[in-house]
């Protein structure tokens, strides 16, 4: 195929003709028809009856801004945010744990709404704000929240911590003042393994007290 | 002789206090660097292919079109075509590629044809005499005990045990040795008996693991006032760490590697991956900051680990980081072996227990596994029992938290529950009358008023079935445990500088069990500082090695080490202050921040200016605690604690749904070093005892051979919703205090699946015979005595 060439999709058609589409797969055909900003590449396909650009398959550059600064990346479209955050720009904090949307450990805000960056693409986030729990700190200090953490002992291993800092500060902007069904609905997508519930729960309370 | 005894209460700052975990700070702002998060220069990407099949034989591998893939920098193959493969998942080919995108593709372009072979991967009660003695080993049968990665221990006394049906050349022990085993067990060969004769014995999936008895058990069923008989089972569960297993590896010259690794073991790893890769382990540097979780399944380098650091060979020592996708991690990563049992169990009319008996079984995965310790906590005095272990192939067994305990405290706890009902007798009555039967008799009597009082037992408990309102049945149970914890090896060294700074060295890890809180409290308590002023190295080989965390034997070696090496470090301060406080060294006592002579406070230097006493060089100290108990002069660590629990629950009869309503747990571990730490641990064992008690199982597929719910949507942990009010409470003060230091990670998680099984029993009436208690499992149990009192 050259690369001026449109490609035609009939979206009652998968697009590779092996048996299994991976999740990527699913990602990189979905995407297609989200609206893709910054880069415009050569080539265009019909979806859901608009002709919208292809990136890729090769890498495209991307620009991303997390937490106030702005990264510039060659990537493949297929790549995750979490993946570009995590092995581009090195921010680490939010973690790779299940890689499909299931335990929150990868928790970021996007235009300030709590994400699992694992089931967003890249290509997908640009122009949006990304913050990570990174920023969460101010001049060396730890966020309210934060010291909350340490307080009530919320962390053991530590592995799922960024991502509950991040869904309790989501929920706290939300619900300064959260009822026990604002906490079990804000906090019930993010897991924890050696199970310091309690101690995020009374975290959560006594910021929410302070108003903070 | 330094005065290394633990102080008593009035001398102590820290010690027994509740101090904030000291690395919180970099956990809650992400800061914290884990294994996963490793970046190294030109750093590349492992990706496994691993195999479809649950038993098959590997017939040829194709990687030439990944070879061809441009950002394809090394392929290995891990398992040769030849080989045969025991589970589904397990490793074939493994590929480093520039980006994690690319070493995808190249996996997927590899071909490999399998041979399929006959496959077990249920752990069902053995058919009617289809357990077998296992007869004398053959090669093959060794071969497989190290592609099943059975212990090498295990190996050895299977060896001894069963004999070996060949005799060996030397040929083929030198074979054997290449191919890694270790010296052991060469060894163990060597002395093995020899039973040629028996060659060609048939194999089957069950064997006869264990068969005891002790007293006379059919006459004491016969005198019993009472007995009751039932099937009980805790199914297999996986680790499900956060942070998967993996590493990264880089050859920083043709001889040394450095290894980032996500493990329990800092100080452990090296040592396991000298021989593989054929240098010293004095060449292996292995390092690691934090890890996500272990819980018994991160001791050892692993096949991926030793994997890793040859693809970085292939590709130049280049750096490669590999770490398990989320599905291998709950297929191949580790998996705590399933316990069913028969019980029969007996008592006298006031509820002395007199009889046990059981046939029990259950599997670890190829190696089969054993018996856990049943009867456990109580020895009935007459028992019988066979145990026969399945071998099957669902992947390799690990340790656990608390390794067989959890196990058995469901297949006794339960079975003494539904005899205490059967007898009429509140089960806080019954524990009771035969505390005597355990070994620390005298801790549980502290502990039970203790723990009733919290979960307010007396107002809450009623005969069986008997709390009912509407469709909601309601209930309380209980359980009780007991584990070793003694402190294990540990080394370290502890410099006190003439500014005034302090550092410890120490090749441990904290695996999220406060190992470096522990380690500051006892270093602060004993200089009179406080705990950010102890500057902590630990997780790297570059340190005095400290032994692997697992079995709880963590704070009792670290802190043993440190206070030794604090006490005599303190006691060089004192001898290089004393003159300048016109005192003798014995006569000073660190406080507050100050050195100060003890009966005059007035005559005093701040931390700052008594450590610029010390000269140019600093004062270093090593601290040892010797794995040889008895070695240990005085001895600051100890073995041996009990705890006990209690679980109330509320059924929905109709929809079968279990929900917590409240957990206690009561738990002695000798001297506490830090009361908020220690509470932590309690607490996150409740709701991991939640978990596997409500939720967790690793189902398979007998059709496919697969596990079907290898992610984390279908295998479920408790989450934040499901967890009720929890109520902790350690036991400190006389009796416990002067124990000395004893491990805390295990024995919490014990007691959670009986205590809320028996609380699901006092609410429904009726036993739901196997964890989890999932809605399907309560619903036909319910259907089950609905249709016997239908047919009655």
């Amino acid at each position: 195929m050259r690369d001026d060439e449109s490609i035609q999709i009939d979206s009652n058609e998968p697009i590779e003709d092996h048996s299994g589409v991976s999740r990527r797969d699913f990602l990189k055909i979905s995407t297609i028809a989200a609206a893709v900003p910054v880069v415009a590449g050569p080539r265009t396909v019909m979806a859901a009856g608009q002709e919208v650009p292809v990136q890729g398959p090769g890498k495209v550059p991307m620009e991303l801004s997390v937490n106030g600064k702005t990264y510039k990346a060659s990537l493949e479209p297929r790549v995750t945010l979490l993946d570009a955050l995590r092995d581009s720009i090195d921010i680490t904090g939010a973690k790779r744990v299940c890689d499909k949307g299931e335990c929150g450990a990868c928790t970021v805000l996007l235009d300030n709404k709590a994400v699992y960056a694992c089931s967003i693409l890249a290509i997908e986030a640009q122009g949006k704000k990304i913050t990570t729990v990174e920023s969460m700190m101010e001049d060396g200090k730890l966020h309210p929240l934060q010291q909350a953490f340490v307080d009530n002992d919320g962390s053991q291993c530590g592995f799922c911590t960024p991502g509950f800092v991040v869904a309790c500060k989501a929920l706290l902007d939300q619900h300064p003042d959260p009822s026990p069904e604002d906490v079990r609905r804000g906090l019930s997508g993010n897991y924890c393994r050696c199970g310091t519930y309690d101690g995020i729960r009374k975290a959560v309370a006594q910021v929410a007290r302070k108003g903070a | 002789m330094p005065d290394y005894q633990w102080p008593d209460p009035e001398h102590r700052t820290l010690i027994g206090k509740r101090i904030s975990r000291v690395d919180s700070p970099d956990k809650v702002s992400g800061l914290a660097r884990y294994t996963y998060d490793t970046k190294r220069p030109d750093m590349l990407f492992g990706k496994m292919l691993r195999s479809p099949y649950a038993h098959c034989k590997v017939v040829s591998i194709d990687t030439s079109a990944a070879e061809k893939m441009p950002g394809v920098k090394a392929i290995e193959i891990v398992q040769k075509p030849g080989s045969t493969i025991h589970w589904a998942g397990d490793e074939v080919v493994a590929v480093a590629a520039v980006d994690e995108p690319t070493a995808e593709d190249a996996v997927r372009a590899i071909q490999v044809k399998y041979e399929k072979l006959p496959h077990l991967v249920l752990d069902n009660e053995p058919p009617q005499g289809a357990a077998v003695t296992q007869g004398p080993l053959s090669w093959d049968d060794i071969g497989d005990m190290f592609d099943n990665q059975v212990p090498e221990r295990q190996i050895i006394s299977q060896l001894q045990e069963y004999g070996i049906s060949f005799k060996p050349t030397e040929d083929e022990l030198k074979e054997a040795k290449e191919q890694g085993a270790p010296d052991t067990v060469i060894d163990a060969i060597r002395k093995a008996p020899q039973h040629p004769e028996a060659r060609g014995t048939s194999k089957s999936n069950y064997q006869k693991a264990a068969i005891q008895t002790q007293g006379d058990v059919d006459k004491a069923f016969s005198e019993a006032e009472a007995v009751s008989e039932g099937l009980y089972g805790a199914p297999v569960i996986t680790h499900c760490c956060m942070e998967s297993h993996g590493s990264t590896s880089e050859w920083t010259d043709p001889d040394h590697l450095l290894v980032h690794m996500s493990t329990q073991n800092v100080s452990g790893i090296a040592g396991q991956m000298a021989e593989p890769l054929k240098i010293p382990a004095a060449n292996i540097r292995v390092h690691q900051d934090h890890v996500g979780g272990g819980f018994g399944s991160k001791f050892g380098p692993d096949r991926w680990g030793i994997v890793t650091a040859k693809l970085s060979k292939n590709a130049g020592g280049k750096p490669v980081r590999l770490m398990l996708e989320r599905d291998s991690e709950l297929r191949v990563a580790g998996a705590r072996p399933s316990a069913y049992a028969r019980v029969k169990v007996g008592a006298k009319k006031d509820g002395a227990l007199v009889a046990w008996q059981s046939q029990s079984w259950g599997t670890g995965g190829p190696g089969g596994g054993g018996m856990p310790p049943i009867p456990y906590c109580f020895a009935v005095p007459n028992q019988k029992k066979e145990h026969t272990a399945i071998r099957n192939n669902i992947g390799p067994a690990r340790a656990w938290r608390a390794p067989n305990h959890p196990q058995a405290a469901v297949l006794t706890m339960c079975a003494l529950e539904d005899l205490a009902a059967k007898l009429n007798m509140d089960p806080y009555d019954f524990f009771l009358k035969n505390i005597d039967l355990t070994r620390l008799p005298n801790v549980y009597r502290d502990e039970f008023p203790i723990a009733a009082e919290l979960m307010g037992w007396k107002e809450k408990w009623r005969p069986r079935g008997q709390n009912m309102s509407g469709h909601v049945a309601r209930g309380v149970g209980l359980s009780l445990h007991t584990w070793g914890g003694r402190g294990h090896g540990s080394d370290c060294d502890l410099s006190i500088h003439p500014d005034g700074s302090v550092d410890i060295k120490m090749g441990t890890q904290d695996i999220g069990t406060g190992t470096r809180t522990c380690i500051a409290v006892v270093a602060a308590d004993a200089l009179g500082l406080q705990v950010d002023q102890i500057k902590l190295y630990i997780g790297d080989t570059l340190y005095p090695p400290s032994g692997g965390s697992g079995g709880s034997t963590t704070p009792g070696g670290v802190s043993s080490s440190t206070r030794r090496a604090v006490v005599d470090a303190r006691d060089a301060l004192f001898a290089k202050v004393a003159p300048a406080l016109n005192a003798q060294p014995s006569d000073l006592e660190a406080r507050d921040g100050t050195i100060r002579v003890q009966s005059d406070h007035s005559r005093s230097l701040s931390w700052k200016e008594a450590c610029s006493k010390i000269g140019a060089t600093p004062i270093t100290c090593h601290g040892h605690n010797d794995q040889a108990a008895g070695k240990n002069k005085p001895d600051l660590t100890n073995s041996g604690v009990g705890g006990v629990q209690m679980a109330e629950v509320e059924v929905d009869t109709e929809t079968g749904i279990v929900t917590m309503k409240k957990m206690v747990a009561v738990q002695d571990c000798g001297l506490v070093i830090d009361v908020k730490l220690a509470e932590s641990s309690v607490l996150g064992a409740l709701i991991m005892g939640i978990s596997y008690s409500l939720y967790e199982e690793k189902v398979m597929d007998q059709a496919t051979g697969r596990m079907l719910n290898a992610d984390m949507e279908f295998y479920r942990l408790a989450g934040l919703s499901d967890i009720p009010e929890l109520n902790v409470h350690m036991m400190t003060g006389k009796g416990y205090d002067e124990r000395g230091v004893i491990g805390l990670g295990e024995p919490p998680v014990v007691s959670a699946g009986a205590a809320i099984s028996n609380a699901v029993a006092n609410a429904l009436g009726v036993r739901v015979p196997f964890l989890p208690l999932t809605p399907d499992k309560v619903l036909a149990a319910l259907s089950q005595t609905s249709a016997q009192k239908a047919g009655a």
